[in-house]
C-alpha cells in the first residue's frame, strides 16, 4: 500500500488540467481552468459555493466531461476515459455507502467488482480497518453507524483500492465542529503515510489553511490564487482572496480615509487598504493613523476581536491577544506596521504591490496569480 | 357496564375513585370510542360482518322456502373439491398468476429505469405508460375487444398484411387466457412503474458515481445495489400484484365471460358466477372463504419470512 509514490521522480506535475471549461446551463462550471497538482501534495481546492470547485473535482473524476481542454494522471489523458480507469477514488460528501451492505461489504465492493483474489481482499481489508480504526465493526450497516464512523468508511473504501489520486468532496462537512478537527488532523496523516495525492475540496478556509500543502482559490468558474496557505494569507493576490482566508477576514480601509503613500502614486481614492486583524495595533486618542470608536467586542479565550468604527464609516476588526475591557463607545485610534499594509485596486480587486509598480491602477496584480483580475472593471 | 377507552392501556386501579376523576376518565374514554367509531361501524358493516355471514353459509346447506337452510359441515367444501371445474379454475388461476406477477413486475421495473434515465420527452414516456392505469378496467377490455375481433380487429388487420390466416384469439381455449393475461400485464405493468419511479428516485446518484467510480458496470450496479435497495419496493408491488390475480376480473365480463370451455375462469369470476347466476350462494361462499384463506396464509408467509430478508430504510 505505500509503494504509491514509487515513481515519483518522473514529472512532478501529477495531475495536470489544461484549459478545461466545463459550463452548465444554469450557471456554475469552469472556464478556461489551468492547474497543476504535484505528485504527493494535499491540494484543497477552496472557495465560495458555486465557484465551480466541486465541477473541477468531478472533472478530475470522470463524472462530468470536459466542453473543452484536457485532463492528464500521471502522464496519462484521461480526458475521454470514464472514472474506472483512471486510477483515483473518491469520499463524498454524503459518503455514498450502500446502504444495505455492511461495512465489510462497502469497503471491498470495488474489489470485488475487479475481482480480486479472496485472500488478497481480506489483506487489504484488515489493513483499511485498522488504518481507520473501524476494526470490530465490519458486521454493521451504515445507519447502525455514527457520522463519523460512517465518514472512516468511506475512507476505508478509498483507501482499499490503492489508488494513487484520491478525491475528497468537503468529507467533513456533515460532522459536529469537534469531530471534524480530529478527522481533519486523522485525514492528514493518513495520506502523508501513503503517500496519496489528495485534492480537496471545501469552501471552510480553516480546513484549507490547517490541510493543505497547496491551496486553489477558486471564484466564479476560474482560479483566484493558488500557493501554499501562508502565501495566500501573507500576500493575497486579489482583495477577495484578502476576504476570504482568514478570520475574522482582513479588513479593507477605503484608501482616501488612509494617510499613506500609496505605491507607485497611484490615486488613494481608487484604491482599498487591507489590514489583518492581529496587525492592528489600539492605541490612545491621538497617537494612532486614524481615529477609532468602539463599537463592541467579541471575547475568544485567546483572543478578543474588537469591532472598531472609523470616521469615515468604514468598520474593522482588530485581534488583540487575551481579555480586552474597553467598553463600547470608547474613543481611541488605531495604526499598524507599514510592512503589514496591504493595497488592492477598488474596482478589479487586484493587488497593487510596491516592487511592480503599475502604469494604471486597473493593471493586473504581480504575484502567483495567472488569472486575475476577474471581476470586471467598472 | 365499565366503559373505557380503545387506547387505555394503564391497569385497573383498584382503589375507589373520586367521583370527579371517574367523570373525567369516563369522557376520555368516550371521547377515544368516537374517534375510532367511523372506521368500526364501516369496517363492520363492509369487512367484518360479511366475513362472518359468509362463514356461516359456507357450513350451512341451501335453504328453499320449502327445506330451511341446515348445518351440513364441510359437506359444501366437498362438492367445490369434487367439481372439475374448480381444478380447471385453480389450474386457471394460478397459471395466471404465475405469470402476470413476474411479467409485470419485470416489465414495471424496465419501464422506470427506463423512465427515470435523462430522455429528452421524459414527461411523455411516463405518462403513455401510466395511461394504462387511468382508464377503467371496462374500458381497457373494450379496447382490447377490438384489438382481438378476429377478421377485423386491429392484431388481424395487420398480419393479414402479411397473409397470416385470421386468428380468434379469445375464441379458442389455446390461445384465451394468454389474451386475458396479455391485457392484466398491460393494464398493470404502468401502475407498478410508479412505485418503481418513486422508490429510484428516493436512492440518491451518489451511489451510482461511487459505484462507477469502483469500476461497476451498469448490470453489477443493478444487481448489486439497485435490485436490493428496491426490495421493499418489489414486495410491495408483489403483494400487490397477487392480491389483483385474484381480484382483478373486470376484463373477464368484457372480454370471455370465462369461456370458452371455462379457459379463462379465474376464482373470482365463478365465485359471482355461482351467486348471481346460479344463485348457488353457499356454494360460492365456501370458495370465497377457500380463497380467503388462501391470501391469508400469503400475507403471513409475506410478514414473518420475506420481511426479514429486505432492507428498509
Amino acid at each position: 500500500m505505500t509503494s504509491l509514490a514509487g515513481n515519483a521522480a518522473a514529472d512532478p506535475a501529477f495531475l495536470r488540467i489544461d484549459r478545461v471549461t466545463r459550463t452548465f446551463d444554469g450557471g456554475g462550471g469552469v472556464n478556461d481552468l489551468s492547474l497543476t497538482i504535484p505528485r504527493g501534495g494535499f491540494t484543497v481546492l477552496l472557495g465560495p459555493s458555486g465557484c465551480g470547485k466541486s465541477t473541477t473535482l468531478r472533472l478530475i473524476a470522470g463524472l462530468e466531461t470536459p466542453d473543452s481542454g484536457r485532463i492528464v494522471i500521471d502522464g496519462r489523458d484521461v480526458t475521454a476515459l470514464p472514472p474506472s480507469q483512471r486510477g483515483l477514488s473518491i469520499v463524498f460528501q454524503s459518503y455514498a455507502l450502500f446502504p444495505h451492505l455492511s461495512v465489510e461489504e462497502n469497503i471491498v465492493f470495488g474489489l470485488k467488482v475487479r475481482r480480486i483474489a479472496r485472500a488478497e481482499r481480506e489483506r487489504k481489508l484488515k489493513e483499511a480497518l485498522a488504518l481507520t480504526g473501524l476494526t470490530g465493526l465490519e458486521a454493521r450497516r451504515p445507519a447502525q453507524l455514527s457520522g463519523g464512523q460512517r465518514q472512516r468508511v468511506a475512507l476505508a473504501r478509498a483507501i482499499v483500492a490503492d489508488h494513487p489520486l484520491c478525491l475528497m468532496d468537503e468529507p467533513l462537512s456533515n460532522l459536529d465542529a469537534k469531530l471534524r478537527h480530529s478527522v481533519r488532523q486523522d485525514i492528514r496523516a493518513l495520506q502523508r503515510r501513503l503517500g496519496m495525492t489528495v485534492v480537496y475540496v471545501t469552501h471552510d478556509q480553516t480546513e484549507a489553511m490547517g490541510m493543505a500543502d497547496q491551496v486553489i482559490l477558486m471564484r466564479a468558474g476560474r482560479i483566484e490564487q493558488m500557493g501554499p496557505p501562508a502565501t495566500l494569507y501573507e500576500t493575497p493576490a486579489t482583495a477577495f482572496a484578502a476576504g476570504f482566508l482568514g478570520a475574522p477576514p482582513m479588513t479593507m480601509i477605503p484608501g482616501d480615509l488612509v494617510p499613506l503613500t500609496a505605491p507607485g502614486g497611484s490615486a488613494r481614492a481608487r484604491l482599498d487598504v487591507g489590514v489583518r486583524g492581529e496587525a492592528l495595533k489600539l492605541m490612545p486618542e491621538g497617537e494612532g493613523l486614524l481615529p477609532a470608536t468602539v463599537i463592541a467586542s467579541e471575547f475568544l479565550g485567546a483572543e478578543t476581536f474588537v469591532y472598531l468604527a472609523l470616521a469615515g464609516g468604514a468598520q474593522v476588526t482588530a485581534r488583540v491577544p487575551g481579555r480586552d475591557e474597553r467598553a463600547p463607545g470608547t474613543t481611541l485610534s488605531v495604526s499598524w506596521p507599514e510592512a503589514a499594509t496591504h493595497w488592492f485596486d477598488r474596482d478589479s480587486g487586484a493587488r497593487i504591490s510596491a516592487a511592480a509598480v503599475a502604469p494604471s491602477s486597473a493593471a493586473g496584480a504581480a504575484g502567483p496569480n495567472p488569472s486575475a483580475p476577474v471581476r470586471a472593471a467598472g | 357496564m365499565t366503559l373505557t377507552s380503545p387506547m387505555d392501556t394503564r391497569p385497573a386501579d383498584p382503589r375507589p375513585m373520586d367521583p370527579i376523576a371517574r367523570q373525567r376518565r369516563r369522557m376520555t374514554a368516550i371521547y377515544g370510542w368516537l374517534l375510532v367509531m367511523p372506521a368500526l361501524v364501516l369496517l363492520t358493516l363492509f369487512a367484518f360482518l360479511p366475513t362472518i355471514t359468509t362463514l356461516w353459509a359456507s357450513f350451512h346447506s341451501r335453504g328453499t322456502a320449502r327445506r330451511p337452510s341446515v348445518f351440513n359441515g364441510v359437506e359444501n367444501y366437498a362438492d367445490l373439491l369434487a367439481d372439475p371445474t374448480f381444478w380447471t379454475v385453480i389450474g386457471n388461476n394460478v397459471l395466471y398468476a404465475a405469470v402476470t406477477i413476474p411479467v409485470s413486475i419485470a416489465l414495471a421495473l424496465l419501464m422506470a429505469l427506463w423512465a427515470d434515465a435523462k430522455l429528452p420527452a421524459r414527461g411523455f414516456v411516463r405518462s403513455a405508460y401510466f395511461t394504462p392505469t387511468v382508464l377503467p378496467m371496462v374500458a381497457a377490455a373494450n379496447l382490447w375487444l377490438f384489438f382481438y375481433t378476429p377478421g377485423i380487429g386491429v392484431i388481424d388487420s395487420f398480419t393479414s398484411l402479411f397473409g397470416l390466416p385470421s386468428v380468434n384469439w379469445l375464441g379458442q381455449p389455446q390461445t384465451a387466457l394468454g389474451a386475458v393475461m396479455v391485457v392484466t400485464i398491460w393494464k398493470e405493468a404502468g401502475f407498478f412503474m410508479i412505485f418503481y419511479l418513486a422508490a429510484l428516485q428516493t436512492i440518491p446518484p451518489d451511489l451510482r458515481e461511487a459505484a462507477q467510480v469502483e469500476g461497476a458496470s451498469r448490470f453489477t450496479y443493478l444487481r448489486r445495489v439497485l435490485l436490493p435497495l428496491l426490495m421493499p419496493t418489489t414486495a410491495f408491488i408483489f403483494i400487490n400484484a397477487l392480491i389483483n390475480s385474484v381480484k382483478l376480473i373486470d376484463h373477464l365480463f368484457i372480454l370471455t365471460k370465462g369461456g370458452p370451455n371455462n379457459a379463462t375462469k379465474l376464482a373470482l369470476y365463478w365465485i359471482w358466477e355461482m351467486a348471481f347466476s346460479y344463485f348457488d350462494r353457499v356454494h360460492a361462499a365456501a370458495m370465497t372463504a377457500l380463497v380467503l384463506l388462501v391470501l391469508a396464509v400469503v400475507a403471513i408467509v409475506q410478514f414473518s419470512v420475506i420481511d426479514k430478508r429486505i432492507h428498509y430504510r
